[in-house]
């Protein structure tokens, strides 16, 4: 009995140390969660959900979340990527039944060799699709395509509140409205036992590429415009310290029709670690924008490129976050609506004015498909991303004074890249929420509902 | 039948036995334990035949249809609970059914209670025992017997680098694992002449459901790693004994060094 106590003690504070070590993507907040299940199949998952209190839990995939929705502080997190498990595909219709902790990538490496690719992507290919539902994640082609959710035909959800043991069942026709509930739900409505989602054909893993510089907001617009019915695929970098006038490079592509050439796979390199909070300031992320621009502009023009450089360039750096340093960094990302290109000026004006630059501004044009989800981010207009390091208050501040200009513009941001705005910005952007709030599974919560709702 | 070309080419290849040998039909014991989940999904891959055995019948069908999806050309399954020794003739059965001409057997199912458990409770011993042990002992020697009536094929089966010194932490479980390699040994000799392949396989501790409940569980060897080792080894038919990752035989040459007289000092 004696010789038992001191290891249960050990053993207590080491699992708070694994607890911890669930992050987001930006590393910022950072908080511990009292306990992590791990199911491996779904049959444990009512178990965990019947034993927990009111609002202890949250799935939790692979952490793409930049901030504080994927936590759970102080209470538990699901971790899905044990429920990783393709149920089934119907070679004639393309859709694949897979459990929730299936890696997008993973998708890609057993269907794209078949001739299938995601209906929609996001900028890396390391997410669930339980993450994906849950955020209703978009990519470069949601002007034709919409969102990730649009492709989703059916779910199989599991409820702390549903009779017996079984599955809820839903989709756009079926319990329709825990379906749109669920789908940019942010992990609340419960948890994601299995998805059937529309796959695409596609002739190969290539795409016909086209890169073009530009060097004003208005040239951007043109570009924009004129791509959005020739091509699939839309999405600019810019660089967001050359002032007035914001210079980038416009990237826009097609699934190729080219089929004989063999793709090989890229070795991704690993960042090794969390660089010092030096080596990032104005004058090396300034110079890195201006190589990226003149590097790129010398490439313009057309060429055929794998889906994999072409979708996830960042991905080719296996935890590229640790860029930012200890500290962690924040993304921006808001949607501007249509027509108010002025709000789009006014947040590259602050920016520059405050001197902290981001390497990775990307700006697109959002289509106006009906949203899939109750509490869907994207919606017609202009989408701007940008990353900061985070620098304490004086970061927080920038964002403090973007949000003046989002609000005001009618615009909205996006809670899966969010860690702070205040709950009349969340309710700003998405002024419907509270008809969400009745699909909400009472055992899920997470530390981003809590801040913008002011829940307990 | 291509047994009979196989165990020519076995019977003059033993010694060092690196050569690739042919494994089309794997037959797997405890096919939804961790290890085992990744260890499917490689041989999915490669395009195997495979029969898989397990307790859940649900588990078996998810995991059947994730393997035909990855790749896999037949996945046969049968549920059937290892402890009950009167299930294993049906087992073999099953397996000689389903591939009469199977070439791999891979036993990778296992428990690991709490250490403290099995030392208040004789029944959670016996038990730790007769599933780490016993039945393994059991069902491995139906299919030994099976494969040197037919002079081919390889037996694996994952037994621990915690058999290889009793710890005070964790010896119940060492001692069936330390037993399991013993007899695996013992089996590798006899299975020899026919010119059947025996491997051991010692993982580490690797993060699986098994382990989440270990201190330190976050640092364990991920199961893609070490799935990835005994494939290897199962397609080349060697080493005798795999240690995974890698770096276990050194530690564990060095934990069988340590004189017992210090060794029963440690406390781990």
């Amino acid at each position: 009995m004696f010789a038992q106590a001191p290891a249960r003690v050990h053993r207590r504070a080491t699992n708070a140390a694994a607890a911890n070590r669930y992050v987001s993507w930006g590393r910022y907040p950072q908080a511990a969660q009292a306990h992590i299940h791990k199911p491996a199949w779904n049959d444990e998952v009512a178990g965990i959900l019947k034993a927990a209190p009111e609002g202890s839990l949250l799935p939790y995939g692979l952490g793409r979340s930049y901030g504080d929705s994927c936590l759970n502080a102080d209470r538990d997190l699901i971790d899905c990527r044990r429920l990783n498990r393709i149920l089934g595909f119907n070679e004639s219709t393309g859709i694949l039944r897979c459990e929730s902790g299936v890696s997008l990538a993973d998708i890609i490496d057993v269907f794209l060799p078949k001739g299938w690719f995601l209906p929609v992507t996001p900028g890396t290919q390391f997410v669930t699709v339980g993450g994906a539902i849950a955020n209703d994640v978009h990519g470069k082609n949601h002007h034709c395509a919409g969102t990730f959710g649009a492709h989703v035909r059916k779910l199989g959800l599991h409820r702390s509140d549903s009779q017996r043991d079984g599955l809820l069942i839903c989709g756009p026709q079926e319990n329709s409205q825990i379906f749109r509930a669920t789908i940019g739900g942010l992990g609340l409505t419960g948890v994601i036992a299995w998805a059937d989602i529309q796959l695409r054909r596609v002739a190969g893993p290539w795409i016909d590429a086209e890169l073009i510089p530009f060097q004003s907001l208005a040239h951007f617009l043109n570009l924009s415009r004129e791509s959005d019915s020739g091509f699939e695929y839309t999405v600019a970098w810019l660089d967001c310290f050359a002032g007035e006038n914001p210079r980038g490079i416009f990237f826009r592509g097609n699934h190729s029709a080219e089929n004989t050439k063999q793709l090989l796979p890229r070795r991704a390199a690993k960042f090794p670690f969390a660089l010092p909070a030096w080596a990032l300031n104005r004058y090396s992320v300034r110079a890195f924008n201006s190589l990226y621009y003149h590097v790129h502009a010398t490439k313009k023009g057309a060429a055929l490129v794998g889906y994999d450089s072409f979708f996830y360039p960042l991905d080719s750096i296996r935890q590229w976050n640790l860029l930012y340093g200890k500290q962690g960094f924040l993304q921006y990302q808001c949607v501007i609506p249509e027509g108010n290109v002025g709000a789009i000026e006014e947040l590259l004006d602050r920016i520059a004015h405050s001197g902290m630059g981001s390497f990775l501004g990307v700006l697109k044009q959002f289509g106006s498909a009906p949203a899939a989800g109750m509490l869907s981010f994207p919606r017609a207009g202009l989408t701007l991303a940008l990353d900061f390091a985070m620098r304490g208050e004086k970061t927080l501040d920038l964002m403090r004074s973007l949000d003046e200009v989002v609000l005001h513009s009618g615009g909205a941001l996006y809670p899966a890249k969010d860690a702070r705005m205040s709950p009349a910005l969340f309710a700003a952007s998405f002024p419907h929420w509270r008809s969400f709030v009745p699909y909400i599974d009472p055992k899920m919560s997470s530390s981003f509902w809590r801040r913008v709702t002011e829940a307990k | 039948m291509s047994a009979s070309a196989n165990s020519t080419s076995a019977g003059t290849q033993c010694i060092g036995g690196t050569t690739p040998r042919s494994m089309k039909r794997v037959v797997v014991l405890g096919a939804t334990s961790g290890i085992a989940l990744e260890v499917q999904r490689r041989l999915a891959r490669r395009g195997c035949d495979l029969a898989l055995v397990a307790r859940s019948p649900q588990r078996l069908a998810v995991v059947q249809s994730d393997l035909l999806a990855r790749g896999a050309r037949q996945v046969l399954i049968c549920a059937a609970d290892f402890t009950n020794i009167q299930s294993h003739a049906g087992i073999l059965d099953f397996v000689r059914r389903s591939f009469p001409d199977y070439d791999t057997v891979l036993l990778a199912y296992g428990t690991m209670h709490e250490q403290g458990e099995s030392e208040s409770s004789v029944d959670t011993l016996l038990d730790e025992l007769i599933v780490n042990y016993v039945s393994a002992a059991a069902i491995l020697t139906l299919f030994a017997a099976d494969l040197e009536h037919r002079h081919t094929g390889c037996i694996a089966a994952i037994t621990s680098v915690a058999g290889d010194r009793g710890r005070r932490s964790n010896y119940v479980y060492g001692s069936a694992k330390g037993a399991l390699s013993l007899l695996l040994q013992g089996l590798r000799s006899r299975l020899h002449p026919a010119g059947v392949k025996v491997i051991t396989i010692k993982p580490g501790p690797v993060q699986t459901a098994m382990t989440d409940h270990l201190p330190n569980a976050a640092r364990f060897a991920e199961p893609e790693l070490v799935a990835a080792d005994i494939v290897r080894a199962l397609e080349r038919g060697a080493p005798d004994v795999l240690y995974t990752p890698k770096i276990w035989r050194y530690v564990m040459t060095a934990v069988e060094h340590i004189p017992e007289g210090i060794f029963k000092r440690l406390n781990f």
